[in-house]
């Protein structure tokens, strides 16, 4: 791609994607017409394209979304619209999984073959889509293997999100109005049917067009509500008390604003506008929260530390790329709880000084991005968000991003960068968020459930809230149990529950069949024993167990499962979403993937021991050397596999 | 690029729209040549809007009320006409600048490279002095240097009229002082620029010429002429790190040294920070250290300053210029680098000149600032019905000058010489990029491909210097000169221009106009 532009023309459909985003060219400077004496004699717009710099991305997702692909022409419009180079576009559109810069038909079936999918058969259905309807959708550099007179292809994802309802896929339909429609549960005949080019069947999972949301249908909606029914409401034998954060989730209609406020919505907000930020912030460091993303970070001091900033102004990130495979409790929260969000986030704003509040959603999810972008605007309609919220002169809006398919846009300066309309790199340490974050400027970013906690914590109190779970770990904890369980799902718990008692609210083992381990905290976690489910499920717990509680994952294997195949597709994981950026983690998760290949083919260099001496140095590089948690956390799942749960105890070289 | 990034407001005047255009927040894109007319008419917005800074006027300038009279016939109105640019586009950008808590003027050779570049140049200091935006931080008049040493060349006296420490030779006491210390007489009289050199060799006044770094035969104007008198040189020497095109027109070739790695030295940069430079790798071949090849030139010529090191010419330097005195090599070290003037081994330096002119006590401001009385006059040369196009030539990011140093490596900026015009000009002659069109003026005639450039408006065309060995761009351009300066009329002159080879196949529509155009 060229530093510079070649004027070709852009296709109607290419042109009206992106100008729809970003309004029409004011000039023959920005992509209008040529001739006007005045453009022949003055320009404007250095500066505002500057300041529209991060628009970028959300204008590449149009006309992903318009066309299906991102075409040369479509591609130098934008940069013409953004005074951009288009090597800098094309450095952005290459970036994410979910665009494409080579040509692909309109509708694309992205089919999950992650681990916890696989616990529910999706390497068989894979399979049986291969034999009976052809290969995945292949993208070279060259555009080679296209066949773009098909109408709809399929190919392979990294975890949906979808976990407790495995094997999932997600249908993406570009155009004038782009469909996208998340299939649950799938199987292979309806895998077929999709693949054909029919709708996804009517079945009661979660169905949603963007197209849709000028006109809702009240019905359907209220039929997706019934879909988030949590499997903890309906286990009787539940030791646990009333649900917190997910007490509204699937008992109120997720699009009525009325219900949420009848349901005690945006009392909290209305109670922190009465105490002032500074009391605020003294509750939420006297809750002893710590975030809920897996940094495990105070949430108070960092808004302290945000507040006290003189540089202005300040921003809030809401951090629901939720991409760590098993992990989907952010999901649950924002399908069934999406006005909990805008206020749990307004009030952080007020608490921290922000005027302009950023949701950054992973694009797998597109049934939350539609439902709190409703909430966005129900509320600012309410009064409850924009520039005088409840009529006291508080001054805060939020703006949803939604991702394009980057695992590491979930780390917390990656996102800053993706945002700002670069590639989603992750950015050296200090300087950290609170001084300098998105676009250089402090900033606060927490993730969801993080958030989620913030209304009862204002309500109650801070010490209220430090009272429930263990005296480091305070507050209920979501945790995301899926795998070979009975009832997969979402289940709130108090801080000090052991992982034998999260297992057993789910049903425990299905089908009777015997546990081989267990992993926690997704791809970037580790793997445990049977033998060692008395462990609390707390910070301080893991920690002294050397695991750690991530996210929130619980993933179960069974005896049924070829645990290399599982590290085979973690390692295969890491290698797809390392950005490349650093050399530990670039060539790092090469090395370890072709290790873990030639152990599982049985072809190793010198037996499986070198193989694993070579595992682990290559592992202590990526975790000393490497700029992000990504690398840093990349070999420490496979690590535990083996070292600790002893996997590959047994395994043999055929040579 | 900083500035901006922090929130600088960047207003751009350049008749083409460039890339650095592209960062603005307005471009003005004013005719060619109408520079004067546009700083007058912001001056006179300026004066009537009540933006002049009266304060500043009374206290450090001289000559306002004879300018602010001259101002009068350039209404928005008339620098809408002469400039092209919207009345309102002028009021605001001379709004702008003078609101500004502070602002700066910088530019390059599209200020200079004209008959009347002086006038262009006060014109624009005439700005600075009534909006007071001189002799503070932050503000002044900044000519952007093209190369890391030009400040130095002339801080080392490589001016017609100048002694190291811009000295003036017609002043007395700077030069018996150099008299005394180098035991020599100095004609007490300026010397010539590079444009009476070039008139002197027509005249036979001189006759021969020492040329160092310099390649006249391709960057001067009406480059035929030039090479025909360099010819005709009784003799000619050149020093030179590469086998120009100059230097293979010499008697005598001295290959010199690349100072800046294989020599030791100083250089100072625009903003007048002397810094050095040192030896990194040994000269290859038999290049020698220039301050070793005049040393050996003025022994053969009779005179023995033994084998001075750079050092020991730089002390000599400093002894004799105040500005420069107090910069030893060890402060310079140590500080990495000063900026004059330093008069002594204590001073700082000095971030900015002409602070003396806010000085409260009248008699630290010195001479006082005088405004200039300039009046717009346009190019020489004017498009007509023979040559309708105005050539402007310059500079692309990727080259440099004549090409003797850019065009040996490769880049994928690279593309040779072209001539660039607008997409309405190319469509009225019927040619696309690539074909090649014959460009003539009053002086000559040469070939080039065509470019399209969305930046440039009908009628403007442009080519670069960059590429002298396939397109002799200075073959068109005038040799009008400014006077004042000796600098030439680069920027514009007039040109036609008709499609030789059309290489794409054009539909009729299109051919029609090249059939029109060839009937001119």
């Amino acid at each position: 791609m060229d530093l510079r532009l070649r004027h070709s023309v852009p296709t109607d459909d290419e042109r009206a994607a992106v100008d729809a985003l970003l309004g029409p060219p004011e000039s023959a400077w920005d992509g209008g017409e040529r001739g006007d004496v005045y453009d022949a004699h003055v320009a404007h717009g250095g500066r505002r394209s500057r300041e529209r710099r991060h628009l970028l991305l959300p204008a590449l997702e149009a006309l992903q979304a318009r066309v299906g692909w991102i075409s040369e022409t479509g591609l130098e419009y934008v940069c013409v619209r953004l005074n951009l180079p288009p090597a800098e576009a094309w450095s952005v559109a290459t970036f994410y999984a979910l665009l494409s810069t080579t040509p692909r038909p309109r509708r694309v079936v992205h089919v999950c073959d992650d681990i916890v999918c696989r616990c529910k058969g999706a390497a068989e259905l894979i399979e049986q889509i291969e034999a009976t309807v052809g290969p995945a959708h292949a993208h070279g550099p060259n555009g080679d293997h296209v066949h773009v007179d098909e109408q709809t292809v399929w190919m392979r994802s990294p975890c949906l999100g979808q976990c407790d309802y495995g094997p999932a896929a997600l249908v993406q339909e570009a155009g004038e109005s782009p469909r996208e429609d998340v299939v649950r549960e799938l199987t292979i005949d309806e895998a077929r049917a999709i693949l054909r080019g029919e709708a996804p069947s009517t079945r009661p999972k979660l169905r949603r067009s963007r197209a849709m949301r000028a006109e809702p249908d009240w019905t359907e909606l209220m039929t997706e509500t019934q879909t988030l029914r949590l499997p903890q409401d309906s286990n009787s034998t539940s030791p646990q008390p009333t649900l917190k954060l997910l007490r509204r989730v699937g008992t109120i209609d997720p699009t009525d604003i009325a219900a949420y406020t009848t349901s005690g919505g945006f009392e909290a907000l209305r109670h922190a506008l009465e105490i002032g930020p500074d009391a605020v912030i003294r509750e939420m460091i006297d809750s002893k929260l710590m975030g809920r993303g897996g940094a495990a970070f105070p949430t108070g001091r960092k808004w302290e530390a945000v507040a006290k900033q003189s540089a202005r102004p300040h921003y809030l990130i809401c951090n629901a790329d939720e991409s760590e495979p098993g992990t989907f409790k952010d999901r649950v929260l924002l399908d069934g709880d999406p006005f909990a969000m805008v206020e749990s986030m307004t009030i952080a704003g007020f608490a921290t000084g922000c005027e302009r509040g950023f949701l950054y959603i992973r694009g797998e999810y597109p049934v939350g991005a539609e439902r709190v972008a409703r909430a966005i605007d129900e509320s600012r309609a309410h009064g409850f968000l924009g520039n005088d919220i409840l009529g006291r002169g508080v001054r805060f809006d939020i703006e949803i991003r939604r991702g394009a398919g980057a695992y590491i846009c979930g780390e917390e300066t990656a996102i800053f960068n993706s945002i700002e309309g670069y590639r989603g790199e992750p950015r050296n340490k200090p300087p950290f968020p609170a001084q300098a974050g998105l676009f250089g400027l402090p900033t606060v970013i927490n993730n969801v459930e993080t958030l989620a906690n913030v209304p009862s914590i204002v309500l109650h109190g801070g010490a209220a809230f430090a009272r429930v779970g263990t005296e480091q770990s305070t507050g209920t904890k979501l945790f995301c149990v899926s795998g070979n369980v009975e009832e997969p799902g979402v289940y709130e718990v108090e801080f000090g529950a052991t992982l034998r008692d999260l297992l057993a609210l789910a049903g425990g083992v299905a089908n009777g069949r015997s546990l081989q381990a267990v992993l926690l905290g997704g791809a970037a976690g580790v793997f445990v024993r049977p033998d060692e489910l008395d462990m609390p499920l707390t910070f301080e717990g893991a920690r002294a167990a050397k695991a750690t509680l991530g996210s929130g994952v619980i993933v179960a294997f069974d005896d049924t499962v070829d645990m290399k195949q599982i590290l085979l597709r973690i390692a295969s994981f890491f290698r797809d979403e390392s950005c490349g950026q650093c050399v530990p983690c670039r060539v790092g998760t090469v090395r370890q993937e072709e290790a873990l290949h030639r152990i599982a083919s049985g072809r190793t260099l010198g037996g499986v021991p070198q193989e694993v001496s070579l595992l682990d140095e290559v592992g202590v590089a990526m975790k000393d050397a490497s700029i992000c948690g990504l690398g840093q956390t990349a070999y420490a799942a496979i690590e535990s596999a083996i070292h600790r749960v002893g996997v590959l105890n047994g395994a043999r070289s055929r040579a | 690029m900083k500035g901006i990034q922090n929130g600088a407001r960047l207003y751009v005047v350049d008749p083409r729209r460039t890339s650095s255009a592209a960062w603005a927040d307005t471009w003005l894109g004013l005719n060619v040549g109408s520079d004067v007319a546009l700083a007058n008419t912001m001056a006179r917005e300026i004066i009537h809007a009540g933006l002049a800074h009266n304060e500043f006027i009374k206290r450090g300038t001289t000559n306002y009320q004879a300018y602010k009279e001259a101002l009068e016939p350039y209404t928005l109105s008339f620098g809408e006409r002469v400039t092209g640019i919207p009345a309102d586009v002028i009021r605001d950008a001379a709004h702008a600048y003078a609101k500004a808590d502070r602002a700066m003027v910088c530019w390059t050779l599209g200020i200079t490279e004209h008959h009347n570049a002086v006038d262009n140049v006060l014109a624009l200091i005439n700005l600075s002095l009534l909006t007071g935006h001189v002799g503070r931080y932050g503000c002044g008049c900044n000519p952007l240097r093209g190369q890391n040493n030009v400040q130095g060349g002339g801080d080392m006296g490589a001016l017609p009229n100048k002694l190291p420490g811009f000295q003036d030779v017609t002043t007395e006491a700077h030069r018996t002082k150099f008299e005394r210390a180098w035991g020599r007489d100095i004609i007490p009289k300026d010397g010539w620029h590079l444009t009476e050199m070039i008139h002197a060799m027509e005249t036979k006044e001189l006759t021969a010429l020492y040329v160092i770094g310099e390649n006249p035969a391709q960057s001067d104007a009406d480059a035929t002429h030039v090479t025909h008198l360099l010819e005709n040189l009784d003799h000619l020497v050149v020093q030179e790190i590469f086998l120009t095109k100059t230097a293979q027109l010499a008697d005598v070739v001295f290959p010199a040294t690349a100072t800046w790695a294989e020599g030791e030295g100083t250089v100072t940069n625009s903003e007048r920070r002397v810094q050095r430079c040192r030896k990194a790798v040994d000269p290859p071949g038999e290049a020698r250290d220039e301050i070793w090849i005049m040393s050996q030139f003025a022994k053969r010529l009779g005179y023995d300053w033994g084998s001075p090191t750079a050092e020991d010419v730089w002390n000599e330097v400093r002894a004799l210029s105040p500005q420069l005195m107090g910069m030893t090599y060890k402060r310079l070290e140590e500080l990495g680098g000063l900026q004059w003037p330093c008069p002594d081994e204590n001073h700082p330096g000095t971030k900015f000149l002409h602070s003396r002119l806010w000085d409260d006590d009248p008699s630290k401001r010195g001479r006082l600032a005088p405004f200039s009385i300039v009046h717009h006059e346009g190019p020489v040369e004017q498009p007509d019905e023979e040559y309708p196009f105005l050539l402007s030539t310059g500079r692309r990011l990727e080259s440099y000058n004549t090409g003797v140093q850019s065009g040996g490596y490769l880049s994928p900026l690279h593309r040779g010489e072209s001539l660039d015009m607008s997409p309405e000009d190319a469509e009225r002659l019927g040619v696309g990029p690539g074909d090649i069109v014959r460009v003539t003026s009053r002086r000559g005639t040469l070939e080039a491909p065509v470019y399209i450039d969305r930046g440039l408006r009908a009628g403007v065309v442009f080519m670069t210097l960059h590429f002298p060995d396939e397109v002799m761009t200075n073959l068109l351009t005038i040799n009008a000169t400014d006077m004042k300066s000796g600098t030439a009329e680069f920027k514009a002159c007039a040109v036609r221009v008709e499609p030789v080879r059309v290489r794409t196949l054009r539909s009729s529509r299109r051919a029609e106009p090249l059939a029109a155009a060839g009937d001119d």
